[in-house]
């Protein structure tokens, strides 16, 4: 395997609704941001990969309008997922394996303001049994929670300590977008809005951008000080059918873990993408997390999770902390799909 | 980013986005579709002998082909459930309603659903349920106008 690293990342402030920009004129600060933070420009780069999709930008084949911003021309080595930019850094990852490139820029974005979010996520689900019934996002978050609830694996106090947690941690998150200091016992007096869950154990709606630069062996030895190393990365997919899974676990997380070696070493950090406060009880559980390891200290999907995006997010939020020499080592994980269907683990390390 | 008083010279128009398709179900859906049309649920038969509905045409860990067709319920057992107060317009009932998780009698794995239980207290997990069948059916999941508690014995 080539050493691939994180050299530089970046993120938008994440916002509710951004009205006055499109996604281009959302992206190309960010974009300017990370190659500039990498020392490069679009010249040095030797793969781009993107992550969105056209059920949000409401226009097919919509990537191509940010490409055109990134700047495609004179030809260069391109592509794109329909996924968060999680997937499209593992493609970035996969390609700088294959040894004839040394850098990537992986970016991806999402506007979900324009339109009815959980009623639009419903058109990911299978198409003849499901989504005909238009099930929402949060209520099939809700079907998850119960059943966790029911099989004793989370409780809706230790669910509204993660919210609690979560969104104090992102006061000292300036990109964040949701961010208070309440203590959870008062967060239970309030309503369920779909039950078990309350409001405060749904993550907000978000418009919202993230690039990342990486950088093979000695690329990203002479441009970053210290660079974020990949050490492990797998990804795993669970079945369509809500009823075929265990929807109180995440095998596909376990089996991603195991297979991107994340208890070869300690676990100083971890940045997990759960959208919902019982989906980071389930995948610390799955994970293997313990005490020891710091969670979501940027407060996580909790705090902004622009779709297609807070994936990257993630594994950007560790890789800083890795390269500010706040932490050694670390995990990332991104999630895609419903009731976190399908997972990511990135392994990240810091030379010692 | 959009926070100041520019935001509100920013022009906006309607934009209504369709992805229509034209799909055929074949031998595994198009069973499962056409015994709703007829009140009935149909599964299959996986690799392992559990019996999985909606039916798949591969095995989900195996992968092999799937073709041993069964009939199961249509009444079942609540596996999971969540309340909706306020319902969106698309919702499949315009009153507060549960989704639910059913396992129908002689299936190993649940389906999505509604429940129309009237309150909250009136629904748990390992309940008994049973489908409201629409009066036209057109071979589609929304012929089950809902699920309902199952009456006492």
């Amino acid at each position: 395997m080539r050493d691939v690293a994180i050299i530089a990342f970046a993120q938008s402030e994440h916002r509710r609704r951004v009205d006055d920009r499109n996604e281009v004129e959302m992206l190309m600060p960010v974009v300017g941001e990370v190659l500039a933070s990498a020392g490069m420009t679009m010249d040095d780069v030797g793969f781009t990969c993107s992550g969105s999709t056209d059920y949000l930008a409401g226009v097919a084949f919509s990537f191509v309008m940010t490409l055109d911003g990134v700047g495609p021309w004179p030809p260069i080595q391109e592509s794109h997922v329909e996924m968060d930019g999680a997937w499209a850094l593992y493609e970035a990852w996969v390609k700088l394996q294959l040894g004839d490139v040394d850098t990537a820029l992986v970016y991806c974005y999402a506007k979900s303001s324009p339109g009815d979010l959980p009623m639009v996520m419903t058109r990911q689900l299978d198409p003849y049994s499901v989504a005909p019934l238009w099930p929402d996002a949060v209520s099939l978050a809700a079907l998850q929670t119960r059943a966790a609830i029911d099989a004793g694996r989370v409780t809706v106090e230790a669910m509204a300590e993660v919210a609690a947690r979560s969104r104090r941690d992102a006061m000292g998150n300036p990109k964040a977008q949701l961010a208070w200091d309440r203590p959870a016992a008062d967060l239970l007096a309030e309503p369920e809005t779909v039950a078990p869950l309350r409001r405060h154990d749904c993550p907000p709606i978000s418009d919202g951008v993230a690039a990342v630069v990486l950088a093979a062996a000695d690329a990203a030895r002479g441009r970053a000080s210290r660079p974020a190393w990949i050490r492990g990365i797998d990804h795993r997919v669970e079945p369509m059918a809500l009823g075929l899974r265990d929807l109180t676990d995440s095998p596909s997380t376990r089996l991603a873990a195991e297979r991107a070696g994340l208890h070869d070493g300690p676990v100083e950090v971890a940045e997990v993408h759960a959208p919902f406060t019982s989906q980071e009880l389930i995948l610390r559980a799955a994970l293997g997390l313990d005490g020891d390891t710091v969670v979501n200290p940027s407060g996580g999907a909790l705090a902004a999770n622009p779709m297609m995006t807070a994936g990257l997010v993630r594994i950007g939020e560790v890789a800083r902390r890795i390269s500010d020499g706040e932490h050694r080592r670390g995990v990332a994980h991104a999630t895609s799909g419903p009731c976190l269907q399908q997972n990511l683990v990135c392994v990240l390390e810091g030379d010692t | 980013m959009s926070d100041g008083a520019a935001a509100d010279d920013v022009l906006r128009a309607p934009l209504v986005i369709e992805y229509p398709f034209r799909r055929t179900t074949g031998p595994v859906i198009g069973a499962f579709l056409t015994g709703l049309r007829e009140q009935v649920l149909i599964g299959i038969r996986g690799a392992d002998g559990r019996v999985i509905v909606p039916p798949v045409e591969y095995d989900p860990v195996t992968s092999e082909d799937l073709t041993e067709l069964v009939e199961v319920g249509p009444a079942g057992e609540v596996t999971t459930w969540a309340w909706v107060t306020d319902p969106h317009p698309k919702h499949p009932l315009d009153r507060p309603f549960a989704w639910v998780l059913v396992r129908p009698d002689g299936a190993d794995t649940a389906m999505l659903h509604a429940l129309d239980a009237g309150s909250p207290e009136a629904v748990r997990t390992g309940m008994r349920v049973a489908p409201r069948w629409r009066a036209e059916r057109e071979g589609a999941i929304t012929d089950i106008e809902c699920f309902v508690p199952e009456a006492g014995p």
